[in-house]
């Protein structure tokens, strides 16, 4: 637990004391866990909608005539390919390959670059993006993470929400971003505020950045439309449902985007992406071979539900421990993540995971764990 | 909150119910509302010794899991088995089908040293 007077707080507090949320510290923000209950909000997200403050997070500006090969050689995917207005998911490796953040890289306009980051690691982010921009002035960074609230709206229902308050908004396709405007005209710049077709629950959605002063308005508005209003406890079961990873819990310095199969998200197999902070590292790994892999596995009885740190069996081995888990609300079955041995990625891999000194047995699986029927 | 009139109370927020020389052990409506969705219960086995204030049970809510610590020492008679299926009722019905365990007393004086309603209410007022 961090200092109660360091303790970060988001524009969109008194909302959330409003609405009955039970507040917790998380990655030294005092953020909302539960309103009504995780099970009942994990389900408004993959039935209906529901929204989260995300104010926590970052927002990063990066624009001028050196910001694309600057991003190239500081983020792992290749940013070349992004057209204006889309977004992609990357990640900032330090030398050894190990992940700093995970985050979300927009366009948003010809030499300009819309960052969302993690909000336990915004300080550290920032600072390693500082210490590596070029000397002659071609980038320009802008830490705007104080400037927006930011709501993610999530679940099937989301566009349906999204055009009802802003009729005259051109909602963006998947992994886009656009202004956010409620009147058709001219979109002032800088654009003040942004909707982004992305998400972190696998269910359509947008995430709405808006200034500070707009964010308790916003959450207003979102609760009247019958949106409901859903903690960091859904958020953490409909992610790991989809088997997106954690910046701490399943991303860390000690593993590279390789181990936890992020490979796809990295420009190593790209012939036009060029050399990026960790990619020696990620190459040299990839010839030596993976000691090991982030892996799905469900168990196969009933049993509590699963959580960080539990030991993976096999025979009388440990061969890891879990680093996320959660009983999966839709799926009614325990469900978790760890990083094993390459050997024991095989799907249908039987093994064991411990719970209080007791062995349950459970399975390697596949990704997402929840598939939409 | 409801705190039943005919209860003792551990400051840890588990009840007891003496009758005759049977006691039930559940936890409390404060507790179940502190802990919401329960989704698995681990009751004690039936034979097993639980000593006064050690862990007896685990809750787990789909957040966190709880220790669950016996109001009094002895050995358990029986252990609430619908929890299992339907660990819910330690949230729906805190003081009645959401018992844990039942159990034998060792020393019954330990009883004085538990809440009474009145106590207990204050302690989460």
């Amino acid at each position: 637990m961090s200092d109660p007077a360091t303790l970060k707080h988001t524009p969109l507090e008194s909302a959330h004391v409003a609405c009955g949320a039970r507040m917790v510290e998380f990655g030294g923000w005092f953020m909302p866990v539960q309103y009504s209950g995780i099970m009942e909000e994990h389900k408004a997200v993959r039935s209906a909608s529901g929204m989260f403050d995300i104010s926590h997070m970052g927002e990063v500006l990066v624009e001028g005539a050196g910001a694309l090969a600057w991003l190239e050689s500081l983020l792992t995917n290749r940013v070349g390919k992004l057209g204006l207005t889309r977004g992609q998911y990357t990640l900032m490796l330090d030398d050894k390959g190990g992940v700093i953040d995970d985050l979300i890289l927009y366009r948003t306009g010809e030499m300009s670059y819309f960052l969302v980051i993690n909000g336990a690691c915004r300080d550290l982010d920032l600072e390693w993006m500082r210490s590596r921009l070029p000397s002659d002035g071609s980038v320009v960074l802008k830490d705007q993470g104080d400037a927006y609230a930011a709501i993610a709206l999530q679940g099937p229902d989301s566009e349906k929400v999204l055009r009802s308050l802003y009729p005259a908004c051109e909602v963006p396709k998947r992994n886009g971003i656009a202004p956010l405007t409620e009147s058709t005209g001219p979109v002032p710049s800088p654009v003040p505020s942004l909707v982004a077709r992305t998400g972190y629950t696998g269910e359509d959605g947008f995430e709405l950045f808006v200034p500070v002063a707009e964010g308790i308005t916003l959450w207003e508005s979102l609760l009247a439309a019958g949106v409901k209003p859903c903690g960091l406890g859904s958020r953490d079961t409909l992610r790991l449902e989809m088997g997106y990873p954690l910046n701490g819990s399943d991303l860390s310095r000690e593993r590279t985007p390789l181990e936890a199969g992020l490979d796809r998200f990295t420009g190593i197999d790209d012939s036009e992406k060029g050399d990026f902070s960790g990619r020696k590292a990620l190459e040299s790994q990839r010839s030596a071979g993976l000691p090991a892999r982030l892996t799905p596995l469900k168990l196969t009885v009933s049993g509590p539900p699963l959580r960080s740190h539990y030991p993976v069996i096999s025979g009388d081995a440990v061969i890891g421990e879990t680093c996320s888990g959660a009983l999966s609300p839709s799926l009614g079955e325990g469900i978790a993540m760890a990083y094993l041995p390459p050997s024991f990625s095989a799907p249908g891999t039987a093994v064991e995971i411990e719970v209080r000194g007791r062995r349950y047995a459970a399975t390697i699986t596949t990704l997402p764990f929840y598939k939409k029927a | 909150m409801n705190v039943p009139a005919d209860l003792r109370y551990a400051k840890t927020h588990e009840w007891i119910r003496v009758e005759g020389d049977t006691v039930t052990v559940g936890i409390t409506d404060h507790a179940q509302a502190e802990l919401t969705d329960i989704v698995y219960a681990e009751p004690p086995k039936v034979g097993a010794e639980v000593k006064a204030g050690a862990t007896a049970a685990v809750v787990e809510s789909v957040k966190a899991a709880s220790d669950i610590y016996s109001p009094l020492s002895g050995t358990v008679t029986e252990s609430n088995a619908d929890l299992s299926g339907n660990p819910a009722l330690l949230n729906t019905d805190p003081f009645g089908q959401g018992w844990i365990y039942k159990m034998k007393a060792s020393s019954p004086t330990e009883v004085e040293a538990l809440l009474t309603p009145e106590a207990y209410t204050a302690q989460i007022s």
